[in-house]
């Protein structure tokens, strides 16, 4: 059944791990059946799965029979290997909820590719048909099984930053931030454990990952930013408020950035990030510094990047990736719009909490000064009411600014790593065409040799044509499979990445609303308080 | 008493005509027991807007005999308003009454500002974006001119609430003469008389705060008032900048409302419906926080600038009443000059029993309208507080009825998208 070899896929880093697993996947799904009828009825067989997901979930985790997959009644593209690569990544997904544990990577999946053309259609399920009784079972279950797609085994890892200490004297200073790590994965030798971290190891773990995985099409959550301000007034010593400010800021924005590269399945049981979370001493990222020299290599590097993306014109064969671009576009542009947006807000309503405060400390001023008694004490209690409002406009603005501003922050970032590894498909890209260019030339030259008229020198020659035309063969073909992992690795990514996000602003949405009605139910009570004092007036 | 207005104004920059129908009650309350009496009844029915210039219509129903018809019309500028407050103020015979404070100069700088603003800025909106701020602005607009009106006109009504000022002369005058006032108004002479006694003024007080006032009432109210008037102007300071953040605030919604649906317009995930509610939330919300800036506005700071001037007022009277003195004890230094050289001793005698008559009768009104004064004002705060505590809570409760809502629809809606998202795949 297979006759073609499949490229260099990372082996399921769960058979290392899990051995046993393994064994447990072997059993077809008890739906099988279901779906290897006419494959047109895949939407049916999608609310099978759908509705009896819990019934499922109760069975032993399977994964699917590739082998039941029927190869007609399947509509074709004219891209080849791109269409598999959709098959594999539909197949996954329509597997996804039927089982607790999915390996993307499973080994069985690569017959998979050899299934000659798969399906485009992404089977969409009318959901007319979904029961009330499963909306219910589906709430409770949705997480579980949303986590149960990204890791082996059920995911469970909670990672706090915490007691930021400043260690040193003077320009030497440096925060060190205590991370502690609380999980049941049998990745780590623990369950509970916690290192001293400080920023530089925190941008050294980002950009090792940065160069082991984005040029396989892996998202690679950015690191927080360096802020050269904010550190300098924290080194002076200088004890106020804004560095306070600027420390917690740090501290919420590095804990996102760990809960989001350990949310990666790949990520995760990545050896760096391991040590980054276990190791007691780890050796200190001097080459994340910017006048370092591989901080220095890293600018240069971004330059040329710059030149190249305007250099190759890629011919886009695939309508999903240059639709996808697009969309990414549009949505970094109003992203950082909304971002700007509610940064504003944010500043009014401190500003808003301030001139309260002010206000407050005015009335009860004015409240001493008046002579009418009860009309004094009214003013009073305006004053105190008025300073229970600053502080309600400050916490606002602090959920402002943590909930919505900084997660906004988070996703302009995030998507600058989205285009990025669009950009290294590119890369990959032009990196094959360049191999078949080279190839071409070798063989013209090989076909040169074959009518020259040098006998002596010739056979070395030929020689020699041979093993370069063998060479940029291999070349040609890596390039080609690299170029496929890639754009197979981005469809996956790229899906996972919009889950997260619609998962993420949907809490976050949720999680604001009800500060804000939190800040609407204090406001009743303290002027429902006051209302009594003012009708006292006589 | 109800105001029922229509109003056009010509905008400035775009030229906009407006026609609003409204009714008017609000700034009425800073001031009580206006308009009472049937016998003189004044309202400023219409104003018309051009350029700087407020042109408004003074309307006057009346059953006096002084006056020539029972109802009429006259149109009065901002500055014909200062002349009449000033001439009052200069007369004599008012020496020891509150003058009503004038009407502050209509004031339609920030609109203005922010409307320029909005107008370089457009580019950078969405055409939702920039009709919902040209909406707010217009509405600001409105706001400054209905407040302008709403001083004017309660001026008056003091006035003519008011048992000797109602019969003055130029009062009378001021709501009768068809023609333009603009000839009766200050000269440039008259105008550096009036800012020279200012300046003395001045002097005067600081002279005389320093000198303790034999009658207790008088000491205890100036002593009062000076603390108040410093203390009442920081308020109101105060109570304007809180509330222009406010303002600042619901203006934000408008911008993060706009731009979370061109989000949704783009999304096709499961998000789009909660971006749209969300936008949509916000945008309901704007419109609560903006009516909860302005309420606070007309019932905490507009409150406290009134009363501020009104104090001011009260201070003139103060003020009055202490040269009044001074006159009188130059006066008995005067007599015994005049006794001491033989030379004139009647006419300072004269002098003296004018001065100390003056002075009585000055002390005599000054202290009713004083006690009256602080009667009114505490009756203003109070139902002033009321309603502001009253309007707050009814915005707040609207809010967590809008937020509840919302977030009942994104939770139901919650499953449902999740229902989809699965689906899809």
């Amino acid at each position: 059944m297979t006759a073609w070899e499949p490229p260099d896929r990372p082996r399921s880093r769960l058979a290392y791990c899990c051995p046993e697993k393994m064994a447990e996947d072997r059993e077809p799904p008890p739906l099988a059946d279901a779906v290897q009828t006419d494959f047109r009825e895949v939407e049916e067989g999608e609310d099978l799965f759908v509705s009896t997901v819990s019934t499922a979930e109760q069975l032993s985790p399977t994964s699917p029979e590739p082998a039941s997959f029927p190869a007609e009644d399947i509509s074709t593209n004219s891209n080849g290997p791109k269409q598999e690569i959709l098959l594999d990544d539909d197949q996954e997904d329509l597997f996804a909820e039927a089982t607790e544990e999915v390996s993307l990577d499973s080994p069985e999946r690569e017959p998979i590719l050899s299934d000659g053309p798969s399906p485009a259609i992404t089977p969409v399920t009318p959901t007319v048909i979904i029961t009330p009784r499963v909306d219910a079972l589906f709430d409770r279950s949705l997480d579980e099984d949303e986590e149960a797609e990204e890791n082996g085994d059920t995911f469970d890892m909670q990672i706090t930053v915490s007691d930021p200490e400043k260690v040193g004297d003077g320009m030497n200073a440096y925060m060190a931030y205590k991370v502690t790590t609380k999980t049941s994965l049998s990745l780590f030798s623990r369950n509970e454990f916690s290192v001293k971290r400080r920023f530089s190891d925190f941008l050294g773990l980002h950009s090792k990952l940065a160069s082991k995985y984005m040029h396989i099409g892996y998202i690679v959550p950015p690191a927080p930013e360096k802020s050269i301000v904010g550190m300098t007034k924290v080194k002076v010593g200088k004890e106020d408020l804004s560095s306070a400010e600027f420390v917690e800021k740090r501290r919420s924005a590095l804990e996102r950035y760990l809960m989001r590269t350990v949310n990666h399945p790949a990520l995760v049981k990545d050896p760096d990030v391991i040590q980054f979370l276990e190791n007691t001493e780890l050796p200190r990222a001097v080459s994340t510094q910017a006048l370092s020299g591989a901080g220095i290599l890293r600018m240069v590097n971004k330059a040329a990047d710059a030149v190249n993306k305007m250099t190759i014109k890629m011919n886009e064969s695939d309508a999903w990736f240059e639709e996808k671009q697009q969309q990414f576009e549009n949505l970094d542009i109003q992203l950082r719009k909304l971002h700007a947006s509610v940064e504003s807000l944010v500043c009014h309503r401190k500003e808003l909490s301030v001139n309260t405060a002010s206000f407050a400390k005015s009335a009860a001023m004015l409240g001493n000064s008046e002579d009418h008694t009860a009309l004094s004490r009214a003013l009073s209690q305006l004053a105190e009411v008025e300073e229970k409002i600053d502080q309600l406009h400050h916490e606002q603005a602090y959920a402002d600014f943590y909930l919505f501003s900084e997660l906004l922050g988070d996703y302009v970032r995030l998507i600058t790593a989205v285009k990025g590894v669009f950009d290294q498909r590119m890369k990959t890209w032009s990196k094959w065409q360049d191999a078949q260019v080279m190839l071409q030339r070798k063989r013209e030259a090989e076909a040169k040799l074959q009518y020259a008229n040098k006998p002596d020198k010739l056979q070395q020659a030929k020689d020699e044509i041979k093993e370069e035309i063998e060479e940029w063969e291999a070349k040609v073909q890596q390039g080609e499979r690299d170029f496929e992992q890639i754009s197979k690795n981005i469809r996956r990514e790229v899906e996972r990445f919009e889950k997260q996000r619609v998962k993420d602003f949907k809490v976050v949405i949720i999680k604001y609303l009800e500060s804000l009605v939190h800040t609407q139910q204090q406001l009743i009570k303290y002027w429902e308080a006051f209302l009594p004092e003012a009708k006292a007036i006589a | 008493m109800i105001i029922s207005g229509l109003f056009k104004f010509s905008c400035l920059y775009k030229k906009v005509n407006f026609v609003l129908f409204f009714v008017v009650d609000q700034l009425r309350s800073v001031s009580v027991d206006l308009n009472n009496d049937s016998s003189l009844l004044i309202d400023i029915p219409d104003a018309l807007c051009e350029r700087d210039k407020v042109k408004f219509t003074v309307h006057t129903k009346t059953t006096l005999n002084s006056f020539q018809k029972p109802d009429f019309s006259v149109s009065r500028q901002h500055e014909d308003f200062i002349w009449l407050h000033d001439t009052l103020v200069e007369t004599e015979e008012y020496a020891g009454l509150i003058i009503p404070p004038a009407p502050p100069k209509p004031d339609f700088e920030s609109p203005r500002e922010k409307m320029h603003k909005l107008g370089e800025g457009e580019a950078t909106m969405t055409k939702e974006e920039y009709t919902k701020m040209k909406q707010e602005l217009e509405a600001e607009y409105l706001a400054v001119f209905k407040k302008t009106v709403q001083v004017h006109e309660i001026f008056l009504q003091r006035l003519s609430s008011h048992p000797n000022l109602s019969k003055d002369r130029n009062f009378q005058i001021f709501l009768e003469y068809d023609q333009d006032l603009s000839v009766r108004r200050k000269n440039a002479k008259e105008m550096f008389g009036g800012f020279f006694k200012n300046m003395v003024k001045s002097a005067d007080e600081v002279l005389i705060s320093g000198i303790k006032d034999v009658d207790e009432f008088f000491e205890q109210e100036k002593t009062f008032l000076l603390d108040y008037f410093s203390k009442i102007k920081d308020s109101t300071a105060k109570a304007e900048k809180m509330t222009r953040s406010h303002k600042n605030v619901a203006d934000d919604y408008i911008h993060i409302s706009a731009t979370l649906n061109s989000i949704a317009a783009d999304d096709n995930t499961a998000l789009k419906q909660h971006l749209e509610k969300f936008a949509e939330l916000l945008e309901k919300l704007r419109k609560v926080e903006g009516r909860v800036a302005s309420d606070q506005e007309l019932k905490l700071t507009e409150l406290l600038r009134y009363y501020m001037r009104d104090i001011q007022a009260a201070k003139d009277l103060l003020y009055r009443r202490a040269r009044a003195l001074a006159d009188y004890e130059n006066s008995n230094k005067a007599l015994d000059k005049a006794r001491l050289k033989s030379k004139d001793v009647a006419q300072a005698e004269e002098n003296q029993k004018q001065c100390l008559l003056k002075f009585d009768k000055l002390s005599e009104s000054g202290k009713k309208e004083l006690t009256s004064f602080k009667g009114r004002r505490v009756v203003a705060f109070r139902k002033n507080l009321i309603e502001m505590a009253e309007l707050e809570i009814k915005h707040a409760k609207q809010c967590v009825i809008l937020h509840s809502t919302c977030i009942d629809l994104m939770d139901s809606s919650f499953i449902f998208a999740v229902v989809q998202v699965r689906g899809r795949r």
